[in-house]
């Protein structure tokens, strides 16, 4: 080992986070969440089809904890997701590559994703104590 | 180019040596704004959909417009999914074998979610 002693890229331990990698790996996480609960929500259309009893259980599962935890997280993932997807293709047109617009924009995304999930489970918490 | 083997038909069909050319980056781009635009009104629907009952839910899915949106939606979703995961493996996964079965799991099963919503979305607004 001592003889090949090429410059190595930074050992993951002392690697210094950022928001520009840390915006990217969330994206891919975020993708793959969302292709799992895509899973979920096709059982909710095939329950819908299926009749009254089926609907009735995926509603159940929906309002119970484990159902509201995977929703919370699928929201947040589809905010996160879409919002940084904005941005990939604003990229892709040529905007925002300058550092400091691109540090800006990854902290506006994990800053929007939070918030729109937060509104969307307002109105939810709102609807279902109505009914 | 130096190289003579090199027929000037490759260089003007331009599709390299997946030969799948900008496909995989153009698919992944369209299903993404047609994403874009899809996800606010999902979120209206799900929404929406909590408050109703059985036959609210399936009434308001039949509409003509929601059902050909979420056609268009089911179909985008798991076009999407599949281009994404076919990169994440490409870059994390480096067995030739347990690449090709992961890829063609990932296809497959896409391609299967596509086929099971159409259905069911087909069937709430063609059925009763």
């Amino acid at each position: 080992m001592s003889a090949n002693a090429r410059p190595l890229s930074p050992h993951i331990q002392i690697y210094r986070w950022q928001i520009q990698m840390m915006t990217s790996i969330l994206h891919r996480a975020t993708g793959i969440a969302l292709a799992a609960g895509s899973l979920l929500l096709l059982c909710s259309l095939i329950a819908l089809a299926s009749g009254t009893e089926t609907w009735a259980q995926i509603s159940g599962f929906a309002r119970s904890g484990l159902g509201t935890f995977l929703l919370l997280g699928w929201t947040w993932s589809l905010a996160y997701h879409w919002l940084n997807g904005i941005r990939h293709l604003l990229q892709d047109l040529g905007w925002g590559y300058r550092i400091e617009q691109f540090v800006r924009n990854g902290w506006l995304v994990v800053a929007g994703s939070l918030i729109l999930t937060i509104l969307v489970w307002v109105c939810v918490f709102a609807q279902r104590g109505g009914a | 180019m130096s190289t003579p083997l090199r027929t000037p038909l490759k260089t003007a069909l331009g599709l390299g040596s997946a030969k799948q050319g900008l496909h995989h980056f153009m698919v992944q781009r369209i299903t993404a704004v047609a994403l874009l635009l899809l996800v606010p009104w999902l979120i209206w629907l799900v929404l929406t959909l909590i408050t109703l009952d059985f036959a609210a839910a399936h009434a308001l899915l039949a509409q003509p417009w929601n059902a050909s949106l979420l056609l268009v939606l089911v179909i985008a979703v798991f076009w999407h999914a599949q281009l994404g995961l076919q990169v994440v493996i490409e870059d994390y996964v480096h067995g030739k074998g347990s690449n090709l079965v992961l890829q063609l799991a990932v296809k497959l099963l896409c391609f299967l979610g596509a086929a099971a919503g159409v259905l069911a979305v087909l069937k709430i607004a063609l059925g009763r």
